[in-house]
């Protein structure tokens, strides 16, 4: 699989990481609720489909972005980058 | 069966040079040809037991030619280059060549382990579940009869034996972009090659064998007046020459991966008898190409019938490949028994090549007069509308008897007639070998006409040609390939004129027309054991026990039987299995369906994986004092990526002896340590101090410049994650360390906070652990020690306080000083530039001379702060909390941060949980890492307590003392237990005590 980073063009998947379901949002600082937390940490839909998933190029630039790929096909539709940079990498 | 070598003239044994190898097969010396592999050296040697089956350890022989083959699987080469289960018709021989036989015992002609052929009902179908199926033991996972059994049936079972040495071997992994990759240089890859490499495109060519060419290079036929072999040489040089195309051999491709990207391992050195060390002996290449034409031919597949295992029975293409490319006659009398007209070619091109070929069997009746005119060439009696009843012969093949047989029914009549022949080559049809782009996914369809599976529609950008798409012979060959190479072409988006588009006529072609479809026999039914998978050994009664046990489906008939899943991946048996199984279910084969390949195509040596991650290629780091450590004498140990010292070891001394001397050293007077390796973080901006604060437990807020706070990290689920300290050098920036091994991890936790979590954060990270060189000074003497070099600031108790943090200058260099202490001593950490940390290290050395300062290593490091009670990575191993290790205090109640809410989890508040203590030796025995922690004595232990984590001797206590988790740990103080270690044979009577060993108030280290 490969994909495209938006600093660096398209790049073998060895060098990035994957962080993670993007859709699960961590809950506000100040939210205290342990169900909250344990819905962000734990719950997880595996979709057969498109999903939303958070990839870092690690042994690149360390761009984090929001991959939307096809879990069954692993098409990879989009590379969008994350961050207080991604305004710039657009 | 007694293969010998024929004369060889032209035309016969077109592989061959004239030069004669010497090789060496069970300890016994044999002469092969340059030219032979080992299977068709061993041959023409008259050799026809080359190894034992799986199972019942029957006798088997050559079955291919090819990567295929099922039986004939040898150990080569000794010692740390020793390798099992190769396929015998790979390997090109060369000079010095040393092979063995496997599965056998003691030898290959004689092998006590053939009884297991009595006991055959046992053995069937799903053996292993209806035999130790059942109430498992108390305690255990198994059945007492597995229990009884286990030892004696792994011993039993597996192929060849690998070796525990190391392979001294190096390989390299490669990284190739192309515009097309053609898979396959028989007629229609070598078509597609051509017509693509004209065009100007990028272009890689992979061919599995040592020579292009593929089917070319024994067919009988002709091209453009030229004979097929030289004619496929004279294209191959030419499209060798061109500057956008690469020529593989020797190259398989294994994978077929998303994007187009191929994986494919390449043999540079594996046919060598004189190896040159300096390249590599395999390559695995990682090909990308925007487009791909598949041209990977077809793989025969037998008959199935009585006794079909016996050596002396193998393919018929093969056999006549045998005879064309390497001079061997696969016997002295050969009986060919066929279901379609290419066991009718093999029988014309053997006898042409001067084999004795005594009879044709054919299924059919219905057979083309053009066909028959092929047996009458090569004076063999023909039997249509027969097929073979049983073999003759235990340990080989002494004659066949055939019987009249009914196509359309499958019955044998009740004649019998006898045959003497010594071999049977045998076709039953033709399988393309679409296993590449069935691993993508792409679902074969059922060819009822061609009786063959094709690849089915690409789900990437690929193009299949030649027998691969179920074009089978010369003229639809070139014709496919041309067709799908201008299909690549096309994906790759180069522009042709229009002429350059149409196919031609090809290459003028003078050859036999043949019918490629098979009649639809699989199976010549007559009872006796008929095998399907010949490398696993599985029977036609087999496949239909799993129907009659319901196991229907393929995927339940391939694990229920183990059809298709040894070291062959069932090239030659999986198609038969599946038909087999279908004639057993009343379907037809396209609704039995076929199970997608996986990679690899053939086994692929791990070292070729590994690459050069592995042995002397492998990446290290090393500090900026590396030499030095080295100069000193001191044994480097690998921790993670990095090289850091054990010991500086004395003359004479011993690793514990050298670390307990260190320890004493630095708690009597002072000690440095390279703590280089530290993972370190430059963390900036407005919010850094807010970031700090969120990611961990304890307050960051409030923390003033010029001091060091250490800080612990959770994951979100409330594991301990890492801990460090993190010094704030001014108003918006700090630097913050992080464990050694847990450098990566941390920086990437953090990047993940400040992209995704808190982008409106203002801060920035970069990672300066290489920025900075580290040492750490311990000990009483230390403050001594830096007053004797350190300008430009002040060391004393005021002027740098325990946690404080100065700028200063050591031997010119520019220095930050930290008061932080690993040890528990008054210590000091060091850091500067990294291209200063050698000067800096003798300048910290020079300067405590008179203080007799020592060198410590990482055993003395590590000593220090178990002693201390300080935990590091065995005690933060993502199983453990803050409360868990006696940092309850390090967590702040006053605000939140990553881990807090899910801290609060109920069970993490359990008292029986396991909790951080130390434990000491009480008998003298060392104490092993990893023992269990139990009440009971070496022979009834009793159920495990807890476990230890890290362990020393400890000078200070005079004994083996060790960090551990027990449970409910914090009020066992003074408990006396054993530390159990079966694995070790130790048992080493303990006593619990708090982990604070030494000065437990921290005068020391605050003094």
């Amino acid at each position: 699989m490969r994909l495209t980073c938006p600093y660096c063009g398209p790049r073998d998947h060895q060098e990035f990481t994957y962080r993670g379901d993007a859709t699960a949002a961590r809950p506000a600082l100040d939210n205290t609720s342990v169900d909250d937390h344990n819905a962000y940490v734990y719950d997880r839909s595996n979709p057969d489909g498109l999903h939303r998933e958070l990839w870092n190029h690690t042994s690149g630039c360390r761009t984090h972005m929001i991959v939307e790929r096809n879990t069954v096909t692993h098409d990879v539709v989009s590379c969008e980058p994350v961050g207080p940079f991604a305004e710039q990498l657009k | 069966m007694s293969a010998f070598r024929l004369n060889l003239r032209d035309g016969v044994g077109t592989n061959l040079s004239d030069k004669s190898i010497s090789f060496s097969f069970d300890g016994k010396s044999y002469r092969g040809i340059e030219g032979d592999t080992l299977a068709s050296a061993l041959l023409a040697n008259g050799l026809s037991i080359i190894g034992r089956s799986f199972k019942y350890h029957r006798p088997r022989g050559v079955f291919t030619a090819g990567s295929e083959e099922p039986n004939a699987l040898v150990t080569l080469h000794s010692g740390g280059r020793t390798e099992p289960n190769i396929r015998a018709t790979e390997v090109e021989l060369f000079e010095g060549l040393v092979a063995r036989s496997q599965n056998r015992r003691p030898s290959v002609n004689f092998d006590l382990m053939a009884v297991n052929q009595l006991a055959g009902k046992a053995f069937s179908a799903g053996f292993y579940y209806k035999t130790f199926m059942g109430p498992a033991l108390r305690g255990h996972k198994a059945t007492r009869f597995w229990w009884v059994c286990e030892q004696f049936i792994r011993r039993a079972a597996g192929l060849g034996r690998g070796t525990t040495i190391p392979d001294p071997d190096h390989y390299a992994r490669m990284n190739a972009f192309c515009d097309i990759l053609v898979v396959g240089s028989g007629a229609a890859g070598l078509a597609a090659a051509r017509r693509v490499a004209a065009s100007g495109v990028r272009v890689i060519v992979c061919e599995e064998s040592a020579r292009a060419g593929g089917a070319l290079a024994s067919s009988p036929d002709f091209i453009d007046g030229e004979p097929a072999r030289e004619w496929s040489a004279d294209q191959i040089a030419e499209l060798s020459a061109m500057d956008n195309v690469s020529i593989l051999t020797r190259t398989t491709v294994q994978g077929y991966f998303d994007d187009n990207t191929f994986f494919a391992i390449e043999r540079v050195t594996d046919h060598l008898a004189h190896k040159d060390r300096t390249v590599p002996r395999q390559r695995a290449w990682n090909i990308r190409a925007k487009s791909a034409v598949i041209a990977t031919g077809a793989l025969e597949r037998p008959m199935v019938f009585a006794g079909n295992d016996r050596p002396g029975i193998m393919l018929a293409d093969s056999a006549r490949r045998y005879a064309v490319e390497f001079g061997t006659a696969p016997g002295r009398a050969v009986a060919v028994f066929t279901n379609n007209d290419t066991g009718w070619l093999a029988a014309r091109d053997l006898a042409k090549a001067g084999v004795i070929v005594t009879a044709i069997v054919d299924v059919r009746t219905d057979i083309e007069a053009s066909i028959r005119v092929l047996g009458e060439e090569c004076r063999a009696t023909i039997h249509s509308g027969s097929a073979i009843r049983s073999v003759k012969g235990m340990r080989g093949v002494n004659g066949i008897v055939i019987a009249t047989y009914n196509e359309l029914t499958g019955e044998l009549g009740a004649d019998s007639k006898t045959i003497a022949c010594d071999c049977v080559a045998v076709s039953g049809g033709w399988s393309p070998a679409f296993h590449l782009t069935s691993q993508q996914g792409g679902k074969p369809v059922w060819d009822t006409e061609l009786q063959a599976f094709l690849p089915g529609d690409p789900l990437q950008k690929w193009h299949g040609a030649g027998a691969m798409a179920g074009e089978f012979g010369l003229a639809q060959a070139f014709r496919s390939g041309e067709e799908a190479a201008l299909k690549a072409l096309a994906d790759t988006g180069v522009a042709m004129p229009k002429q350059a588009a149409k196919i031609g006529s090809g290459p003028d072609i003078d050859g036999d027309e043949i019918d490629y479809a098979p009649a639809p026999v699989f199976e010549i039914n007559s009872g006796g054991k008929s095998f399907v998978d010949l490398q696993h050994d599985v029977t036609a009664e087999d496949v239909r026990l799993a129907h009659r046990e319901g196991f229907v489906s393929v995927e339940h008939l391939k694990r229920y039987t183990t059809l298709g899943m040894a070291t062959d991946q069932g090239k030659t048996s999986n198609v038969t299995g599946l038909a087999i199984m279908a004639a057993a279910s009343n379907k037809p084969i396209a609704d039995t369906g076929t199970t997608r390949f996986r990679p690899p195509y053939t086994p692929v040596a791990m070292g070729a994986i590994a690459g050069e991650k592995y042995g002397h290629l492998a990446a290290e780091r090393l500090t900026p004092m590396h030499d030095i450590h080295v100069e000193s004498g001191a044994g480097m140990y690998a921790n993670g990526p990095w090289m850091r010292p054990e010991t500086y070891n004395l003359p004479g001394e011993t690793v514990e002896q050298a670390y307990i001397r260190e320890t004493k050293a630095v708690r009597a007077g002072v000690g440095i340590v390279d703590v280089s390796t530290l993972g370190k973080i430059d963390v900036q901006g407005p919010d850094a101090a807010e970031f700090l604060n969120r990611v961990y437990t304890n307050g960051f807020a409030k923390l003033p410049v010029g001091k060091a706070r250490y800080g612990l990290m959770l994951r979100e689920d409330g594991f301990l994650f890492d801990d460090g300290t993190t010094w704030r050098f001014d108003e918006h920036r700090y630097l913050m360390t992080t464990t050694t091994a847990g450098a990566g991890r941390v920086m990437e936790h953090l990047e993940y906070y400040r992209d995704f979590v808190w982008p409106d954060l203002k801060v920035a990270l970069a990672s300066v652990s290489d920025e900075w060189a580290g040492v750490a000074v311990a000990g009483p003497k230390s403050r001594e020690l830096l007053k004797v070099c350190v300008k430009k600031c002040d060391v004393s108790d005021k002027g740098l306080p325990f946690m404080g943090l100065v700028d200063g200058v050591i031997a010119d260099i520019p220095v930050k000083i930290a008061r932080l202490s690993f040890s528990g001593e008054l210590a000091f950490e060091v850091y500067c530039g990294a291209h200063w940390g050698s000067a800096l290290w003798h300048a910290l050395m020079s300067a405590g001379r008179k203080l007799d300062v020592v060198p410590y290593g990482l055993e003395a490091l590590s000593t220090l702060r178990i002693e201390k009670g300080h935990v590091a990575g065995p005690e933060l191993n993502g199983r453990t909390t803050p409360h868990d290790l006696g940092l309850s205090g390090m967590v702040s109640s006053k605000k939140n941060f990553v881990g807090s809410v899910l801290l609060q989890r109920e069970t993490f508040s359990k008292q029986d949980r396991l909790q951080l203590v130390a434990v000491k030796s009480l008998d003298g025995q060392r104490i092993r890492g990893g023992s269990h922690l139990v009440a009971g004595s070496k022979d009834e232990p009793g159920i495990s307590q807890g476990h230890t984590t890290s362990t020393c001797f400890s000078p200070e206590l005079g004994c083996y003392i060790s960090l551990a988790l027990l449970e409910g740990g914090y009020k066992r103080h003074g408990e006396k237990l054993f530390a159990t270690n079966p694995v070790r044979d130790a048992h080493v009577a303990i006593e619990v005590l708090s982990h604070h060993m030494v000065d437990p108030e921290g005068g020391r280290m605050r003094g």
